[in-house]
């Protein structure tokens, strides 16, 4: 089994974010991190490849950790590494800077049609800076391929090529259960378990790992059709929400915080 | 004027609110015209529904080809309606921002060779005419971005209370569109579902009020479901609390939870941590309860309680309700 798992380098969600003077985002002034959400996914990648490996087949499963990004990015793929992914691919490129969701997707799905004899594309839930939640489905419309998104339970049965998985998803107004056969693309959230810290073997391990970088060229897409000019949507402004200011803090002493809050709620006519 | 798509956000047929939000935006754009998917059964109800606030025209699509899978059936919907519209095609569509609606979404824009703009909070339409404006906040609210679709037709996921719903009679013209669902469409197969169960309470998503609780609320949420009830609101909580298993996930707000902006948000025992602001801090008002002065939450409230909530909650929540009478 052939397993990609998209990671993306974001800025520190932690940090201070700004933009660019072009509307794009900062990716230089704040620290960047692989996606504290893709760390799900690239946790449930290898609990797949542990599962296939210690079956009956004893399978051979091969995670490929993928991103699209900066040069910088290569850091999220290396913690992926560090995790136990097997390899990685970097697709970077400096027409691709200020790409949409378009594509973006277009980028990734083009990367995974080159690696080929996929079985499985791991995705997060949502990037922590674009926070979309689009690129998995626009991964599985692209690549005609089932969308079995936003899994907080993961199930999968089977052995060599040929995997049915369940996930349980839940949604606004129910809970489900999605099934499908790979290959296919999968999203999971963070309710799908813990991902696992590097342990020092495995950042030994990962600097002998493979990690190739390729450009647009090599995954044959037009640099005329990403990048910020050829997006389809634009930014026209950015504008930086002024900080709340502090309001009153009162500290309880005898009941007093409680007949202070009431008296709050009913200034502001909410009782 | 050209018609505005507006994908019906229903539970069973049941309209839900935002629809009605989203029509009264597709008012600012065009003329409305509801898509909706759903059981034949339920086809009256849903069109009275949104002929009150505006729809001139409704497309009626049976699911039952649909309902058994997830969310590729119904951008083909959508596709094919929007495609029918012939050349200049709609001015826009207008689909909920949530999981489902930002998915059918994507694969749309992808359909459509459109842009794409997901979860605004305010759409309108552009000076020159030349198609909406929308509105996002971004960075865990710290940013508001003005963004435009420029290729296609605008695909744009709204929010839940982006828009103050708006009576107005519309013509409500009902469509039956045949769609022709494809194989592919047909490959994620939903297995099981099982409905949450109403709790008597608002939406999270749709509530004026959220009174939510932390892992300070030490597992019993009765003290912060009693303030919330004493106050019409909706029950929200930290992922801490979500995690230790006290609360179901559904009710979680922030960074990978619901985002809410209700007019009062109450945090109770809840530290205020980067990714549970990010699901808040756009609420016009924000009180806290917490027992460490030094909170990250007392950063963002327009007043703050320093007190443990267990005697702090049910002292306010006995007070109002005495006011209350
Ligand atoms: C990728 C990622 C995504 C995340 N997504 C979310 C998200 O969507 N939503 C979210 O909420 N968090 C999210 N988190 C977790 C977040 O970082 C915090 O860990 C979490 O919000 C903490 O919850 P808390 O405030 O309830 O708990 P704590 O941080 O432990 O705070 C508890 C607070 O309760 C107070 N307290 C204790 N006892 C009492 C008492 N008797 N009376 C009054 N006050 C008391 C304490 O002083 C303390 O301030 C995410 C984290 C990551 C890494
Ligand atoms: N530039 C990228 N490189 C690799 N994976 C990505 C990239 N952008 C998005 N993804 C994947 O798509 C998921 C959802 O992203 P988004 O739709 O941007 O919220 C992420 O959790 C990643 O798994």
């Amino acid at each position: 089994m052939n397993i990609v798992v998209c990671v993306k380098y974001v800025p520190d969600a932690t940090a201070d974010r700004h933009f660019e003077s072009d509307n794009t985002v900062d990716r230089k002034g704040v620290p960047g991190l692989l996606s504290e959400l893709d760390e799900y996914a690239v946790e449930q990648a290898l609990q797949l490849k542990e599962k296939a490996a210690s079956g009956d087949g004893g399978d051979d499963v091969e995670v490929t950790a993928l991103t699209v990004g900066p040069e910088d990015a290569a850091e999220a793929i290396k913690k992926a590494l560090q995790m136990g992914a097997d390899k990685g691919i970097h697709v970077v490129d400096d027409a691709i800077a200020g790409s949409d969701y378009l594509a973006t997707s277009q980028v990734l799905a083009a990367a995974i049609e080159k690696i080929g004899d996929v079985d499985v594309v791991m995705c997060g839930m949502a990037s922590t800076d674009a926070t979309g939640s689009v690129v998995p489905a626009m991964l599985a419309e692209r690549l005609d391929l089932p969308q079995v998104t936003l899994g907080s339970v993961i199930e999968s049965q089977g052995s060599g090529d040929s995997w049915e998985f369940r996930i349980k998803r839940d949604g606004d107004t129910a809970t489900e259960v999605i099934g499908a056969t790979a290959p296919l693309v999968l999203s999971v959230t963070d309710q799908s378990g813990e991902a696992r810290y590097p342990s020092f073997k495995g950042i030994m391990a990962a600097k002998k790992k493979p990690l190739d970088t390729w450009s647009l060229s090599d995954i044959g897409v037009d640099a005329d059709k990403v990048g910020l000019d050829a997006a389809w949507s634009a930014v026209e402004g950015t504008e930086e929400r002024p900080p709340r200011s502090q309001g009153e803090i009162v500290t309880d002493e005898d009941g007093s915080g409680a007949t202070a809050l009431v008296e709050f709620l009913a200034s502001k006519k909410f009782i | 004027m050209s018609e505005v798509l507006v994908l019906v956000d229903h539970l069973d047929g049941k309209v839900r609110k935002p629809t009605y939000e989203l029509l009264t935006i597709a008012k600012r754009l065009g003329e409305p015209s509801a898509v909706f998917i759903g059981g034949a059964d339920k086809v009256d109800d849903a069109v009275a529904a949104v002929k009150k606030y505006g729809a001139e025209k409704v497309y009626v699509v049976d699911d039952a080809e649909i309902k058994g899978y997830l969310v590729a059936p119904k951008a083909e919907v959508l596709q094919q309606i929007a495609e029918k519209l012939g050349d200049s095609g709609p001015a826009a569509i207008l689909i909920p921002s949530n999981a489902e609606g930002k998915e059918i979404a994507g694969r749309l824009a992808i359909k459509l060779e459109s842009g794409l703009i997901t979860d605004a909070v305010d759409v309108s339409a552009s000076e020159g005419g030349e198609g909406p404006v929308t509105t996002q906040s971004v960075f865990a609210g710290s940013y508001t971005v003005q963004a435009k679709v420029t290729k296609g037709t605008p695909i744009i996921t709204v929010k839940p209370n982006s828009a103050a719903p708006e009576e107005s009679e519309g013509k409500a013209e009902q469509e039956e569109f045949k769609a022709t669902i494809s194989d592919s469409a047909k490959k994620a197969k939903i297995v099981a579902s099982q409905p949450r169960k109403a709790s008597g309470r608002p939406e999270l998503n749709e509530a004026a009020i959220v009174v939510s609780g932390g892992r300070g609320t030490g597992g019993d949420f009765s003290e912060v479901e009693g303030l919330a009830d004493s106050l019409g609101a909706a029950v929200g909580a930290s992922r801490a609390a979500v995690d230790s298993g006290w609360i179901p996930h559904a009710f979680q707000i922030g960074q990978t939870g619901k985002v809410v902006s209700p007019q009062l948000y109450v945090a109770n025992g809840i530290s205020g941590a980067i990714q549970h602001r990010a699901g808040m801090q756009t609420s016009k008002t924000i009180v806290a309860v917490n027992k460490d002065e030094e909170a990250p939450i007392f950063e963002l409230v327009d007043f703050g309680v320093v007190g443990d909530l267990h005697t702090v909650l049910p002292a306010a929540t006995e007070e109002i309700n005495k006011r209350k009478g």
